[in-house]
């Protein structure tokens, strides 16, 4: 019951924006500071570009999507593995208890 | 909070490379260590590390228009004390570096001391400070992954306000700038860190009891009716030695000197 609430609380709060004002772009933080910068600071040049950048939008997204896949993967292992263990404890105290 | 590559002067770029260095490799140290004398604790450094992987690749969206990411190393900073985190934030920000074109190597110092080492810091302060207070692990927990993400996006403003401060308002009006594009979007993402956190640890207090008690973030059920092996009692941290020691006390008669 508690965690459908706090599950329904995030959920909320990151829907909300959404619903509030579609007409926003919601352009990233770390763009939105690259932008400042060229503005009140137009002199300056950046002076190392990076190592490699996905071509095109969409292997970003992949890649950014692969990033995600990986931690929720160990992380799905991780719990299923903690709550294996416990109710395969469970399951031989009973077993040996009887 | 991620610097693009090559928007930081070549000598902050060094400065900071230098500042974080001794964090990373103090918390790879602590990552050995920890591995090697608990190796029980693997599965929740991997829980750690991959609730920053994860975390660090959502953008959400917020109330102010923007969207940003949540940092997830408060998690690991409430388990493991910072050092961990040190080492685990570099590696998702080196991966996002490399593969992402997000962040940058030139940036990677000033990123790495406000994700892995600022944010773990001021959210294991924030979590120590609740729990003394009595706000209990869960509210602990809140605090502490709230507070290390947005620890982590002040510190990226006041880094990026050093280095481009405004020709007019000078470093001042700089921080006040960026401080409005990052701070102020994180707010509502912090609270849903903060939440999420709540949800894991809810999980984390049934199915991984040993552990967080080995780990000092719960302590042992005194009425517990299993028995105590000889194992777990030596695995209880000194703290809660101390805790339990400074219970007691009062309770003994005063000791005559031997």
């Amino acid at each position: 019951m508690v965690t459908a609430l706090l599950v329904l609380a995030v959920v909320a709060l990151f829907a909300l924006p959404l619903l509030i004002d579609g007409g926003s772009d919601y352009a990233g933080t770390d763009s939105q500071a690259t932008e400042l910068i060229e503005e009140s600071d137009p002199g300056y040049e950046p002076w190392f570009s990076s190592v490699f950048s996905p071509g095109s939008a969409e292997v970003e997204s992949g890649l950014f999507a692969l990033q995600a896949a990986l931690g929720g993967g160990v992380l799905g292992y991780v719990l299923g593995r903690l709550r294996g263990r416990r109710t395969a404890g469970k399951a031989a105290e009973e077993a040996g208890g009887s | 909070m991620h610097i693009a590559e090559g928007f930081l002067p070549p000598a902050h770029a060094i400065g900071w490379t230098i500042a974080a260095t001794p964090f990373v490799v103090h918390g790879a140290r602590a990552v050995v260590k920890e591995v090697r004398e608990n190796p029980e604790s693997t599965l929740l450094l991997g829980a750690a590390g991959a609730f920053t992987f994860v975390l660090s690749a959502i953008k959400l969206p917020s109330v102010t228009g923007s969207s940003s990411h949540p940092t997830g190393t408060g998690l690991g900073a409430v388990l493991f004390r910072p050092p961990v985190m040190a080492l685990l934030g570099t590696v998702v920000l080196l991966f996002q570096a490399l593969l992402l074109a997000h962040g940058g190597l030139t940036t990677l110092g000033a990123n790495a001391f406000s994700m892995a080492v600022v944010g773990p810091w001021a959210g294991y302060g924030a979590y120590q400070l609740t729990r003394r207070l009595g706000g209990g692990l869960l509210g602990g927990v809140f605090a502490g992954m709230a507070i290390a993400d947005l620890a982590t996006y002040v510190t990226t403003a006041l880094q990026l306000a050093w280095a481009h401060p405004d020709a007019e308002s000078g470093f001042l009006g700089a921080a006040v700038k960026f401080l409005g594009v990052f701070a102020v979007t994180q707010v509502p993402l912090a609270i849903g860190e903060g939440l999420l956190g709540v949800l894991l640890f809810r999980v984390l207090t049934v199915n991984a009891r040993p552990e967080l008690e080995r780990l000092g973030v719960l302590t042992p059920e005194p009425d517990d009716p299993r028995e105590v092996s000889r194992d777990q009692v030596r695995e209880v941290s000194r703290d809660q030695v101390r805790e339990v020691s400074r219970a007691r006390a009062p309770d003994e008669p005063p000791r005559s000197e031997r």
